[in-house]
């Protein structure tokens, strides 16, 4: 299933294959010029990815094949120990928490769940966490808290679930009071948008001392579908509102909403889960260690520093 | 923010700012009673004949809290800039210029200091009419300054919210404006200042997502739709009918996530009331607890 744009480079790796089958059954040496066509599919992978619109990008933060939070949280925690529930409601699939080890330091994990298949997306809620989900993460917070431990939370939403049961149990509530439980954290907090991060419900487990993104992950106030239903009546306008909502990783870095890009590899993170999976854990592992050692007040100050000076206006002289 | 089109389809809000006086009389977007212009008014904007409450212009919104004379506003320092370079059908800059000569005001929210039956508050008052009382990088600025020098001055702050959410126009950085002004809340809750919310129609995604409900006390106005999500877009997804009243004040208050439903008549009375009691229990310090008990 490859995306739109990548039908090129899937064109030129089947005729290398073919050509290298073709080679093997013949017992003919074509080793220039597959050495030839490889390079020119470097080149070619290289342009296009330099070049990828923002909704390019969109559909390769969704893409799938994509390594997802799990992924991530396998390539950096060990002794991974899921704890479920939220002791009111019930446990949310959409957002896994639990215990690890990262460099022997132990930390809460929090990780927005998409499913891997049709079937795993279906009990996953297609990573859209209901009010039991965040409520769950709040009291991983507090044990966070607690116990010392660093928070380490993995963005990947499309968005809090909008349905009947989540808006009746207080969704805006559980975002609001996410936000507040984070933002009082007395241990250091880091967050990676690994694939979409969506609006509030991404944000809700946002509030971090660092805030790093994949090349290619997206993070926006609303998806460029539902943006482009509104500013242009027609969802099919999605590729232009993903332009105008500047909403990729160099956007959000420019913007001061990020800290840092995490490199992907060449083709994407769903081209070599295991190499994007690999440089995700060590850019946090990289965040973790940069926080170490700065104690609880100048953790909540800087914090919340942070998040304060978001945004751009014009200031008249005050 | 997503529901702007819809609200206006729904519920066409009349011309009744100040600035562009309308007929001299209004029909009630509830019940469709004819109704004197002037004693609507005179009445806060609730229909004599079946008490609904339309939408309030922002001056009489503080002219109805507000102690009479004791309104200092303290906003309209900081303006709104199209960071983004943002165009859908027309450019945000060209929107935001026109509707801030309307408005008479650089955004969409004002701010300031006042007395409310003489209980020391800041104010801020939301204000629907400006691209549907959107949180941009402005609203959520003027709202930390709000929430600062109210710590700073020994105020409570009172929060009229009416928004159709986050300002998409301002992409991530409006997102970034939820947490904004959620921090900045801390100035009034490490001083024990009460920080109370009305939340009016209507109140919905990233503000009541964020600042609008994180009041100690959280009021809301008879039938105001206050959601996360909007009932288009829930429906959208769900392809079924929504409960009736769904998201309306008074479900709200029965699922328990709101303090009371107060009529807007009752609202100075009521704020000033638990205004003065979290203000007199801070006040005997920490742990004190009554006598007898």
């Amino acid at each position: 299933m490859a995306l739109p744009f990548e039908k090129p480079i899937e064109d030129l790796e089947s005729k290398i294959r073919e050509m290298q089958a073709y080679a093997d059954e013949q017992q003919v040496d074509l080793v220039e010029e597959i050495s030839l066509l490889e390079q020119r599919l470097e080149r070619l992978k290289r342009e296009t990815f330099a070049h990828l619109t923002r909704w390019q990008r969109v559909l390769v933060a969704r893409a799938p094949g994509r390594p997802t939070a799990l992924d991530h949280v396998g390539a950096f925690v060990d002794d991974f120990v899921e704890l479920h529930g939220d002791r009111a409601l019930g446990d949310d699939p959409a957002l896994v928490a639990g215990l690890g080890r990262v460099d022997g330091a132990g930390v809460v994990v929090l990780a927005q769940q998409k499913g891997r298949d049709t079937k795993e997306n279906i009990y996953r809620n297609f990573g859209m966490a209901h009010p039991s989900g965040y409520r769950k993460a709040m009291r991983m917070m507090e044990m966070a808290d607690k116990f010392g431990l660093a928070v380490v939370a993995l963005i990947d939403t499309p968005g809090a679930y909008p349905g009947i049961a989540a808006e009746e149990q207080g969704q805006a509530w559980v975002i609001a009071e996410s936000i507040r439980r984070m933002s009082r954290l007395r241990v250091p907090a880091v967050a990676v948008v690994v694939g979409e991060g969506g609006s509030g419900g991404a944000l809700a487990i946002g509030v971090a001392n660092r805030v790093l993104i994949l090349e290619n992950a997206v993070y926006s106030v609303i998806s460029p579908e539902s943006c482009a239903a509104i500013r242009w009546r027609d969802a099919g306008e999605a590729p232009r509102a993903a332009e105008a909502l500047k909403l990729t990783s160099a956007d959000l870095l420019e913007q001061g909403v990020v800290d840092e890009v995490v490199a992907e590899p060449l083709g994407g993170a769903h081209k070599d889960p295991a190499a994007a999976v690999a440089a995700t854990a060590a850019a946090v592992r990289a965040a973790l260690a940069s926080l170490r050692g700065l104690g609880a007040h100048e953790i909540v100050r800087s914090r919340a520093e942070r998040f304060r000076h978001m945004g751009r206006v014009l200031a008249d002289s005050a | 923010m997503a529901l702007e089109r819809w609200f206006r389809r729904q519920r066409p809000t009349r011309g009744d700012d100040d600035a562009t006086p309308a007929g001299l009389w209004v029909k009630c977007s509830a019940c469709h009673a004819q109704l004197y212009r002037k004693d609507l008014v005179a009445h806060l904007y609730v229909c004599k004949e079946c008490g609904h409450h339309e939408r309030m212009p922002v001056a009489a919104r503080v002219a109805m809290l507000a102690d009479e004379g004791s309104f200092e506003s303290w906003s309209g320092d900081v303006r709104p800039v199209d960071a983004l370079g943002f165009v859908d059908v027309e450019p945000y800059a060209d929107r935001l210029a026109a509707v801030q000569q309307k408005a008479g005001r650089p955004d969409a929210i004002v701010t300031g200091a006042a007395l409310i039956e003489g209980e020391r508050v800041a104010l801020a008052v939301m204000d629907f009419q400006f691209l549907g009382g959107s949180m941009g990088s402005v609203v959520g600025e003027e709202i930390a300054r709000a929430a600062e020098r109210a710590g700073e001055e020994d105020r409570a702050l009172v929060m009229v919210a009416a928004s159709g959410g986050a300002r998409m126009q301002e992409g991530a950085l409006s997102l970034m404006q939820m947490a904004k002004t959620t921090v900045s809340l801390e100035c009034l809750a490490s001083r024990r200042l009460p920080y109370v919310c009305v939340l009016t129609d209507p109140t919905t995604g990233g503000v009541t997502a964020s600042f609008a409900t994180l009041g100690d006390v959280i009021f809301a106005e008879p039938d105001a739709l206050i959601c996360f999500a909007g009932p288009r877009v829930i429906q959208q997804t769900i392809k079924q009918d929504l409960p009736a009243g769904f998201q309306r004040a008074e479900f709200l208050l029965r699922k328990g996530m709101i303090d009371d439903v107060v009529p807007r008549g009752e609202l100075k009375r009521r704020l000033a009331a638990v205004i003065g009691l979290l203000r007199a229990g801070a006040a005997a310090g920490p742990g004190a607890l009554p006598a007898g008990g």
